[in-house]
């Protein structure tokens, strides 16, 4: 079995630094999953078509959850939201915004394009941690997709 | 659970009782009981929302962090709730979790079609349900970020 197939986490994330805080963090907790880190908006709306780079995916292979970061390079985060919600082939994956912002702006924003949730990154790792356990036990264990 | 209607972080929306009152004890249980309010069907949500009808006159503090919705209720179901909800900009803002035995994948397909936040099919075991709700509210009470107005 490939590295991309059977994804449950797109994680949408142009800071390394970030990205393996998250990474860790959802190793740590009791949720198994699977998944998958993009550095910007381009990959992530590539992963999800199944073209570009990864042209070949099965698409029928739709992430759980997309984590998707607001600031990037190349494509920002409302666009990818705009991309993916606007499409109703695409408009049923779950987007949580997970960003430094906290500004009310980017909040409402996110969710007139259609976000499913918006968390602020906790500065703390401790704080992170509980955060991303919290996010997996509810996205990965309670929550249903179609 | 609070007879005060203002300042309201959950709106349950669940027309069986015995539904309603096994989900106030989970939330009890993870001390999130606080700021609840129930009511039992499509209608009375949207009256709730919109301080129309039963609640005239309810000033809205802050909005609410979460609907949790029932689909199938008399009068107005789950269904037709979400629709008004989502396609009104003043309201599209509210994180709307539906709650519902029904876990027909067509059901599932057109709730997330008309933009809700997520689906939870409501588990049959006793303690699934409790552990359900705990992290329902865990994630959407504490961790998840809602548009304050």
């Amino acid at each position: 079995m490939s590295d991309i197939d059977n994804v449950e986490v797109l994680l949408v994330e142009d800071s390394r630094h970030d990205a393996e805080l998250m990474m860790r963090a959802l190793a740590k907790c009791d949720v198994r999953s699977k998944l998958h880190w993009v550095q910007d908006g381009v990959d992530a709306l590539d992963f999800i078509r199944c073209t570009g780079a990864y042209d070949g995916r099965n698409f029928d292979q739709r992430p759980k959850l997309v984590l998707l970061d607001l600031k990037m390079p190349r494509l920002n985060g409302l666009d990818v939201m705009r991309e993916l919600k606007s499409d109703e082939r695409t408009r049923t994956i779950p987007i949580v915004v997970m960003t430094s912002s906290n500004q009310s702006r980017d909040i409402m924003e996110s969710y007139q394009l259609g976000a499913n949730g918006y968390v602020t990154k906790p500065i703390q790792f401790g704080d992170l941690s509980d955060a991303i356990a919290r996010i997996a036990a509810y996205w990965l264990r309670v929550n249903q997709v179609p | 659970m609070t007879t005060d209607f203002e300042n309201i972080d959950l709106l349950l929306v669940e027309d069986n009782e015995h539904d309603a009152e096994m989900t106030m004890r989970a939330l009890t249980k993870s001390h999130l009981l606080n700021k609840v309010y129930w009511v039992r069907d499509g209608v009375e949500a949207l009256d709730f929302v919109r301080c129309t009808g039963s609640f005239e006159g309810r000033d809205p503090q802050r909005a609410l962090k979460l609907m949790l919705l029932d689909l199938k209720m008399p009068r107005l179901g789950g269904i037709e709730v979400l629709r008004e909800l989502k396609t009104d900009p003043k309201t599209i803002g509210i994180p709307v979790v539906v709650m519902t035995s029904s876990n027909q994948d067509r059901d599932v397909t057109e709730s997330y079609q008309l933009g809700v936040n997520g689906y939870v099919t409501k588990p049959v075991q006793v303690g699934s349900f409790m552990e359900a709700v705990a992290e329902i509210g865990m994630y959407w009470l504490l961790t998840n970020q809602a548009p304050a107005r």
